[in-house]
């Protein structure tokens, strides 16, 4: 009778083992979803924004047409960008920060558009929501490196795989982004 | 040089470890006091586990209040303005920007109107945090260093050091209550000696105990409030540590850090029970004040750290002797 019970025992510790083990993975993988969503949310913030910003410094640049247009198409092609993938869409979405460094490089030029107070407040923004960008990126890094730690360390490597759970990919650079962004004042 | 990784783990360790040291200073504290007593008048473990129980107790009664009315009783009493995002907009940027790079909750933005810079944050855990900047602080920082200042008191609400601070303080209240009843004890029932006379063999080991009792009365309080403040200034440097996490920019924070020792004023509406939660004590004393007995650690000390990180070297006796002005 007692070598039962014993047996019994020592089942229940380890399906409860597996329980703590599972539900820890779960909850994980979940924040490295909701960091992904994150990132989706401060894109479109930034997408939100840029009209506004066109309109604001549009009246007072005139010549700089080429740049406002370069930002505006760039914006267009991020959001279309949205349904084509990550590779494709972080592409995209690169490609409009370097449109707006070249605006704002712009901008420097103009004192009257420095001291406006829409256009620094719009700046300011602007600054906040690429810093929210990257900030997102590095959360969702963060989430994923510690559901891949959690799924390869030892016991959980013995048991994760057969539950379904897979390694997820960190968020990277494109090798495009590690240029230095081109300012077109034409 | 070093990671962030490896200091953050450093300084949890370090201060789980501590926090380990009072415990144990009060079971062997309890026990001492236990034997004392109930060698003369009964089980001894049984008196030793009692007493320590009613002191946690009480000690647990009073920190509840703090731990669910305490954020709102500290930012009154600093005087600090709730704000909304219109009044501040850059402030509330940077702020979300951080809880952003945290994943927690946007936490309530306070202004608190005084020049000395400093800034404090208060909540049980991350869906129930405040901080409060000082206009001083907004004045004299750039936005980068304002994001590593937010980063480091972000980072008190997102490793819990509200709650963890308010446990060992508990401990070490518990142990100053046990040893103000043990005195009073023995002050008036000479030890209980009196009380038992059948067990005269082992009237010396009670009086052993006894006197281990006293002098641990005297002693461990001073010695856990000391352990305290070693605690406080392992979280000082873990915030610190998380806020690099957080920003990956030591820079700016280390640029803040040595903004604020070269201001020498003291924030006026902080007192002792409050200092604890500031970035940098805000009770200046003359000639820079950092001890056994300070909640934050010398500021040269937490800019080296941060400097360890990027690979830079230590301050030198010039740069220090500039920065905090002294000869």
């Amino acid at each position: 009778m007692v070598p039962v019970i014993i047996a019994l025992v020592v089942v229940l510790v380890l399906v409860l083992f597996v329980v703590l083990i599972y539900n820890g993975l779960v909850t994980k993988r979940n924040r490295v979803d909701e960091a992904n969503s994150q990132i989706q949310v401060q894109l479109k913030r930034r997408h939100d924004l840029i009209p506004n910003l066109v309109n604001a410094v549009k009246g007072y640049m005139d010549f700089e047409k080429g740049v406002l247009l370069q930002v505006t198409q760039a914006r267009g092609n991020a959001i279309s960008a949205g349904s084509q993938g990550i590779a494709a869409q972080a592409q995209a979405e690169n490609v409009l920060t370097g449109a707006l460094k070249s605006l704002f490089a712009v901008v420097e030029n103009y004192p009257d558009l420095k001291a406006n107070q829409n256009v620094l407040s719009l700046q300011e923004q602007l600054t906040t929501t690429e810093n929210q960008i990257s900030f997102a990126r590095q959360h969702y890094n963060a989430t994923v490196l510690e559901f891949n730690n959690s799924l390869q360390v030892f016991p959980n490597v013995l048991i994760a795989g057969p539950m379904g759970f897979t390694k997820r990919e960190f968020f990277e650079a494109e090798p495009e982004a590690a240029e230095v962004p081109v300012v077109n004042l034409g | 040089m070093s990671t962030f990784y490896s200091e953050e783990a450093a300084n949890r360790r370090n201060s789980v470890l501590l926090a380990i040291l009072v415990v144990t200073v009060l079971g062997v504290f309890g026990f001492v006091i236990g034997y004392a007593i109930g060698y003369a008048n009964g089980d001894p473990v049984l008196w030793a586990i009692g007493a320590v129980a009613i002191a946690v107790a009480f000690g647990l009664l009073s920190a509840l209040g703090s731990y669910y009315g305490g954020d709102q009783l500290v930012l009154a009493s600093s005087h600090a303005q709730e704000i909304q995002p219109q009044q501040a907009p850059q402030l509330f940027n940077v702020v979300g920007e951080m809880a952003t790079a945290a994943g927690v909750p946007m936490p309530k933005v306070y202004i608190i109107d005084d020049p000395s810079p400093n800034a404090f944050a208060t909540g049980r855990d991350p869906q129930h945090s405040s901080i409060a900047v000082t206009t001083g602080l907004l004045q004299k920082m750039n936005r980068e260093e304002l994001q590593g200042v937010i980063g480091h008191e972000m980072s008190h609400v997102r490793n819990y050091d509200i709650r963890f601070t308010l446990i060992v303080g508990v401990l070490v209240g518990s142990i100053a209550l046990l040893a103000q009843l043990f005195l009073r004890y023995t002050f008036w029932f000479g030890g209980g000696r009196r009380n038992n006379d059948s067990n005269s063999g082992g009237g010396g080991l009670a009086i052993l105990f006894l006197v281990i009792g006293v002098v641990l009365a005297i002693l461990a309080p001073i010695f856990t409030a000391l352990v305290q403040m070693a605690v406080s200034r392992q979280r000082e440097y873990l915030a610190d540590a998380s806020s690099v996490e957080l920003t990956r920019n030591p820079h700016g924070l280390e640029s803040a850090l040595a903004k604020l020792a070269s201001d020498g004023e003291s924030l006026h509406s902080a007192n002792g029970a409050t200092q604890h939660l500031y970035i940098v004590n805000p009770l200046k004393k003359l000639g820079g004040g950092s001890s056994l007995f300070s909640t934050h650690p010398p500021i040269v000390d937490r800019i080296n750290r941060l400097r360890q990180l990027t690979g830079d070297s230590p301050m030198d006796p010039a740069e220090v002797r500039q920065l905090t002005g002294l000869e």
